[in-house]
């Protein structure tokens, strides 16, 4: 018997679905019932205010801005990292000499640049974008290097085997064999961004989700600030299903079965 | 005049306790142009140590190895490598993609080499599955595909490490029917490696029999005249099998000892 497209609808998406609700479910009986103070709004609330948030466009120029800020940041930081994690596990002596900037400095969390970004450059956006170049630029070096790594020597001894040059091998093999690690590097560095750019946002600019939530904490805008936080969480949630999709769709045949 | 000679090679391997191990040492060998030879021992013996070597993977520790009476120094196209595994396939890469990856990195016409890497696939028997990926294939086909990439690359010789070791038995006797068919046509130098008796009669015009390991060299060399398809169950194959057998047995029990 042929499943209807209910039913496929269901066993596909049916988890995702029933986890959402009982998620808005629990919420509600926690906000209402339990807690039963204006400083937990129950989710109706919360999506009343976002309604109104939506319509007069304040919601949409605070996502505006984290989300632009984000991606120059995590597209610049990644543009960098690239080709700098090929050269670090390709050649040993660039390895060497590039070991101690990325094993120091990555352990200088992000926030803790805060204070240095906005002396630097300001609150305006290059303290945001640098943050985020910051944020990005570890995790896609480090992940891009340990994928070089981790080729198997025999497709590099294939490829010269086949009469390849070094420069061909490290276009040809190297690259497209790191790709899945790039990617994985990637996608937990847009996660890192977010808290980065939160954090940001929080001490010194003038919109952007963090922004708003800091509005909501000076005026007591409770509601406004249970909307950034859902905004927040939906965000990182598509966002991050858009990259595991674009990974599957684009990038499939580089994910390391061989 | 031979195609390929070892003069006295040695090769140490330096552990990572810092103990070194001579894989093998004082090790002469020489291959024919045009030959099928076997090279057939106990595992762990070196064999694939050898294969590294002439290949131009490894240098030599001591000694020379000449190809065409020049020294090997390198990787080259010359030699064209079957790998033990398949981890030399390009996974993003299509069965026809790894088949042309050579001709690709000699800027071969992209028409021109897609009909040669065809025309290859289907030497193997995998026309039909051209576009497939590694990762959709079977064992032996991605063999297959390791041999039509090597082969369509044209190389003086062919260097294959226990190329079917992994496969299972019916598998493997299929493509050594297809492998000998294959080289009759071509007639291509090949050094095949394995440690399977069976295989080395079946397939090898000769049969070098390695010792034990450490230290290890090649023992003796069998002559195989048995001419078209080789039957199991002829009188002169298990004549050539029980030879090669009695040259093997002690190396093997000598190994087991050794690493036990
Ligand atoms: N890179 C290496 N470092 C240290 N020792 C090595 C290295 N490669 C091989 N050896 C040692 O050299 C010896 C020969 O290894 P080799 O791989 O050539 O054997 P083999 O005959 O191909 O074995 P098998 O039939 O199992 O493939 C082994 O004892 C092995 O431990
Ligand atoms: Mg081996």
């Amino acid at each position: 018997m042929p499943r209807s497209r209910l039913q496929r609808f269901w066993s596909g998406y049916g988890g995702y679905v029933l986890g959402f609700v009982s998620l808005v479910v629990i919420w509600h009986v926690a906000a209402v019932f339990v807690v039963g103070s204006v400083l937990f709004p129950p989710p109706v609330v919360v999506y009343r205010k976002a309604i109104v948030l939506i319509r007069n466009g304040v919601l949409f120029e605070h996502l505006s801005a984290s989300i632009q800020r984000i991606l120059a940041g995590f597209l610049a930081g990644s543009l960098l990292g690239i080709p700098i994690g090929l050269v670090m596990g390709s050649f040993r002596p660039a390895r060497k000499v590039l070991e101690p900037y990325t094993e120091f400095l990555r352990f200088i969390p992000s926030v803790a640049m805060i204070t240095v970004a906005v002396i630097w450059f300001g609150i305006g956006e290059a303290s945001k974008i640098f943050l985020i170049i910051y944020t990005t630029i570890f995790i896609v070096i480090l992940n891009t290097a340990a994928g070089v790594s981790a080729i198997a020597p025999n497709k590099i001894r294939a490829a010269e085997a086949l009469g390849a040059s070094r420069a061909q091998i490290f276009c040809h093999v190297a690259l497209p064999a790191t790709v899945p690690y790039i990617l994985t590097g990637m996608r937990l560095a847009m996660a890192n961004s977010f808290t980065t750019i939160v954090a940001a946002e929080l001490i010194a600019a003038n919109e952007g989700l963090g922004k708003m939530l800091w509005d909501g904490r000076m005026f007591m805008l409770v509601d406004d600030i249970f909307v950034s936080l859902v905004t927040l969480g939906l965000l990182g949630f598509v966002v991050d299903r858009m990259f595991r999709w674009s990974i599957y769709a684009f990038a499939g045949k580089y994910s390391p079965a061989t | 005049m031979a195609l390929v000679s070892f003069h006295d090679v040695r090769k140490t391997y330096r552990s990572l306790q810092g103990v070194d191990y001579s894989a093998v040492e004082h090790f002469d060998l020489e291959i024919e142009a045009g030959e099928f030879f076997c090279l057939l021992g106990p595992s762990g013996c070196g064999k694939t140590t050898v294969l590294k070597m002439l290949a131009g993977f490894e240098a030599p520790s001591a000694g020379e190895i000449l190809m065409d009476d020049r020294p090997v120094t390198g990787a080259s196209r010359d030699r064209g490598v079957v790998f033990q595994g398949d981890d030399s396939l390009y996974g993003w890469l299509t069965a026809v993609e790894n088949v042309e990856f050579g001709l690709r990195m000699r800027r071969v016409p992209r028409s021109e080499r897609r009909r040669r890497a065809l025309e290859f696939l289907d030497l193997v028997g995998l026309a039909g599955q051209a576009d497939k990926y590694p990762s959709e294939l079977s064992g032996g086909m991605k063999q297959r595909i390791q041999l039509a990439r090597a082969l369509v690359n044209e190389p003086k010789m062919l260097l294959m490490d226990e190329p079917f070791a992994a496969l299972d038995a019916q598998t493997r006797a299929l493509m050594q029917v297809e492998l000998a068919s294959i080289w009759q046509a071509a007639r291509t130098t090949v050094l095949f490696i394995t440690h399977d008796i069976d295989e080395a009669v079946t397939l090898g015009g000769r049969i070098g029999v390695m010792r034990a390991g450490p230290r290890s060299q090649v023992k003796g060399v069998v002559e195989v005249s048995l001419n078209g398809a080789r039957s199991r169950t002829d009188d002169t194959f298990l004549r050539y099998y029980k030879q090669v057998y009695e040259m093997i047995r002690d190396e093997v029990a000598t190994s087991i000892a050794r690493s036990a």
